[in-house]
């Protein structure tokens, strides 16, 4: 089980190849997922009862069933109704839906943990309910938030490997293939394990260097 | 509509027969993160430095590793150098109960540090020995709190079980997928299987929350 | 509805705010009954009364953080049109409030929270809020404490900001709604100091406390309120007066042998 330099010369490119890939996934479904679960979870707090009960219900159900299922529902069932995606199309939508179900979940917490005796205070001296909810709910609810949204897209990331079983080949469907060429299972799917480990680990870092920015005593962790 | 139904009624007894082996991969591998998570919890919070690193060490490696990932390089890689011959059932309860450890050791970690230092001061001051006072005084206690923890990993193991379709253990989504291209009505088919996940989902949770409710000590507000 | 900006006010027979027949409801149980006050300018009328009373909801209601089922406010005899709400919006900031839990916006230092409502409602630009911020503070005895984030300040220190803050918004009347219940006994002085010194200088209040020998010492009237209605109402010196046998006599040495004050 030696690892030489050889095989790796043809190892990591071939992997590269599939990174680049597996980022051309996580970078779009991070940003739409996360911008959708936010604006679902706002309405989940603030909207009329009849939208709060339809995008609590989307959330259940794309929170309740596995990120498989949904995979090849869009990729393999979607056609029976003409609606033909792509592997990278149906990804990218799934998991933008997906993700967005468990961002909405961490924004409604947040929302809702603001005190009501906040917006009391901002009506209080005057403000509309709409000048509170931005200028006194938003900014402490993106703190609260910030650590379980954070997580989500680390989520994300690991979890972009799916896009392999509906033929996207991402980092995940490289490896497997040279695998499967070199019979060196263990080696191969070792060097992948780390690719995973580097992405989490920066998008960890970054994750911690933003709430640290953004730290205000009194919200959350402590330094 | 009506051939779709067929399909599914037709289908139903051989992939709910896969509903068995899906509960099965859960219980075993949840039961597995949870002989393994306590007391990798414990020896987080109280062991010494290097036991700490260790289990650290570990956590980090099956958190950050996709689950896939992980299931590729056991069952192709890891448990064939091992000159393991296991089949693909136990392999997946295997992989995803290792993957459950390092999770639930951190939700009984959080739950053991949520609790008041004083209650281990005040054990060693009855005399009782370290190992007493974590057996019977925190994990009582550290336990109860897990629960809604415990209930969400339930949930994520669940989930994580449909991938035994890449190692060819025949659970409700291999079988689903089994049939679904005999027939080519995935649609009906996929709907079918998050349906019947999302039922054992609920059905779980509402047992948990039961549960919870059973054990629940006045005074802990969860 | 002309509006002659001072003179309407000066005379002090025109109350600064007047309001009638407030009648509130919470979730069908009847909170307030008919209860009506007015208040000349610089008076200070205190609410006394048992937990339950409804002091803190008669004083949210009258700027309709609570809205009242009936009843009518008059703002220097000019009716409030609390079913407007632009016009709502523009009331409250004539009608100051201090809440018994501080509700300092937590993610804003105390400057910040001084000068936020001059920026976003009134418009002010950001150095003149800023400036006026800082004078506010000083007036409280926070100069030094400007940049601070309400996690950092004493319980005291906070609702000297919350003071602060509404003071920059030049009310016409303060509400204050149990200002020293949540304090620790150490910190109650220095914000009693502080509202002391407002109603010295003239500012007119409406205050719920538990604090017997301010109200005693401080207020133009006192009120006595129990089950969510006004049972008494006089100078302090009168409820008051050894011997007079009035309900708020009994309650406030009931209150004085709970707490063994003086």
């Amino acid at each position: 089980m030696i690892v030489d330099a050889q095989f790796l010369d043809m190892l990591i490119p071939a992997l590269n190849k599939g990174l680049w890939m597996s980022v051309l996934l996580i970078v779009p479904s991070a940003i739409f997922g996360s911008l959708l679960g936010v604006l679902v979870g706002t309405l989940r707090v603030f909207g009329s009862k009849p939208v709060r009960r339809f995008f609590d219900g989307y959330t259940v159900l794309f929170r309740g069933v596995p990120l498989m299922v949904q995979l090849f529902v869009f990729y393999f069932g979607l056609p029976s109704f003409g609606i033909y995606f792509e592997a990278y199309g149906a990804s990218v939508t799934c998991f933008i839906l997906c993700s967005a179900a468990y961002h909405s979940e961490y924004v409604r917490g947040a929302l809702l943990s603001i005190r009501e005796g906040q917006l009391k205070a901002g009506a209080a001296l005057g403000m509309s309910r709409v000048q509170t909810i931005l200028w006194i709910v938003v900014p402490q609810a993106f703190r609260r938030a910030l650590p379980g949204c954070g997580n989500e897209i680390i989520y994300l990331i690991k979890y972009s490997s799916l896009a392999y079983l509906i033929s996207c080949m991402e980092v995940t469907g490289e490896a497997r293939a040279i695998a499967a060429k070199t019979f060196r299972f263990t080696e191969v799917f070792m060097v992948l394990a780390l690719y995973y480990l580097f992405l989490v680990s920066i998008a960890s870092w970054l994750l911690k260097k933003f709430e640290d920015r953004l730290y205000i005593p009194g919200f959350g962790r402590q330094k | 509509m009506q051939q779709q139904l067929s399909v599914i009624i037709e289908a139903l007894p051989y992939i709910l027969e896969g509903a068995g082996v899906s509960l099965a991969i859960v219980c075993f591998a949840m039961v597995l993160g949870l002989l393994m998570g306590i007391p990798m919890a414990v020896g987080l919070v109280y062991g010494h430095p290097v036991v700490r690193r260790l289990i650290g060490l570990y956590v980090w490696f099956f958190r950050g590793v996709p689950i896939l990932v992980l299931m590729f390089l056991f069952y192709f890689g890891i448990f064939d150098a091992l000159g393991l011959d296991l089949n693909a059932i136990s392999a997946v309860s295997i992989v995803l109960g290792l993957t459950s450890a390092a999770y639930q050791s951190q939700i009984f970690r959080g739950a053991i540090q949520s609790l008041p230092q004083g209650q281990l001061r005040a054990a060693r001051a009855l005399g009782m020995s370290d190992m007493q006072g974590i057996t019977s005084i925190i994990l009582p206690q550290a336990l109860r709190l897990s629960i809604p923890g415990w209930s969400n990993e339930y949930s994520i193991i669940l989930k994580d079980s449909a991938l035994a379709y890449v190692v060819g253990a025949m659970d409700i989504f291999t079988r689903t997928h089994f049939v679904a291209s005999r027939t080519y009505e995935h649609l009906a088919l996929f709907i079918n299987a998050g349906v019947l996940y999302f039922i054992i989902t609920l059905v779980g949770v509402k047992l948990l929350l039961a549960l919870e409710k059973k054990v629940r000590i006045p005074g802990y507000t969860m | 509805m002309t509006h002659s900006a001072q003179s309407s006010v000066e005379s002090p027979e025109t109350p600064v705010l007047r309001v009638e027949h407030i009648n509130v409801s919470l979730g069908g149980k009847s909170i307030l009954k008919d209860v009506s006050l007015s208040v000349n300018k610089g008076e200070l009328k205190v609410l006394i009364g048992p937990s339950g009373a409804g002091k803190s909801t008669f004083l949210q209601s009258i700027n309709c953080l609570i809205h009242p089922v009936s009843g009518n406010i008059w703002l220097e005899e000019r009716q409030v049109d609390l079913a407007h709400k632009k016009k709502l919006f523009e009331y409250r900031q004539h009608v100051g409030m201090i809440f018994q839990d501080f509700n300092l916006f937590d993610h804003l230092r105390a400057a910040d929270n001084v000068s936020i409502a001059l920026r976003k409602v009134k418009g002010l630009s950001r150095k003149e809020a800023n400036d006026r911020a800082v004078q506010e503070l000083e007036r409280v005895g926070l100069g030094n404490k400007m940049n601070l984030y309400p996690a950092e300040l004493s319980g005291g220190q906070k609702q000297r900001v919350a003071i602060a803050r509404a003071l920059a918004m030049d009310p016409k009347v303060l509400l204050l709604d149990e200002p020293t219940s949540a304090l620790d006994p150490e910190l109650v002085g220095e914000v009693l100091a502080v509202i002391r010194d407002l109603a010295q200088s003239g500012l007119t209040m409406v205050m719920a406390t538990h604090q017997m020998d301010f109200a005693r010492a401080l207020a133009d009237e006192i009120v006595f309120m129990q089950q969510g209605q006004i049972i008494e109402q006089g100078a302090p010196s009168v409820l008051l007066a050894p011997g007079s046998g009035t309900r708020t006599a009994d309650f406030c040495s009931r209150l004085s042998d709970l707490y063994e004050e003086k």
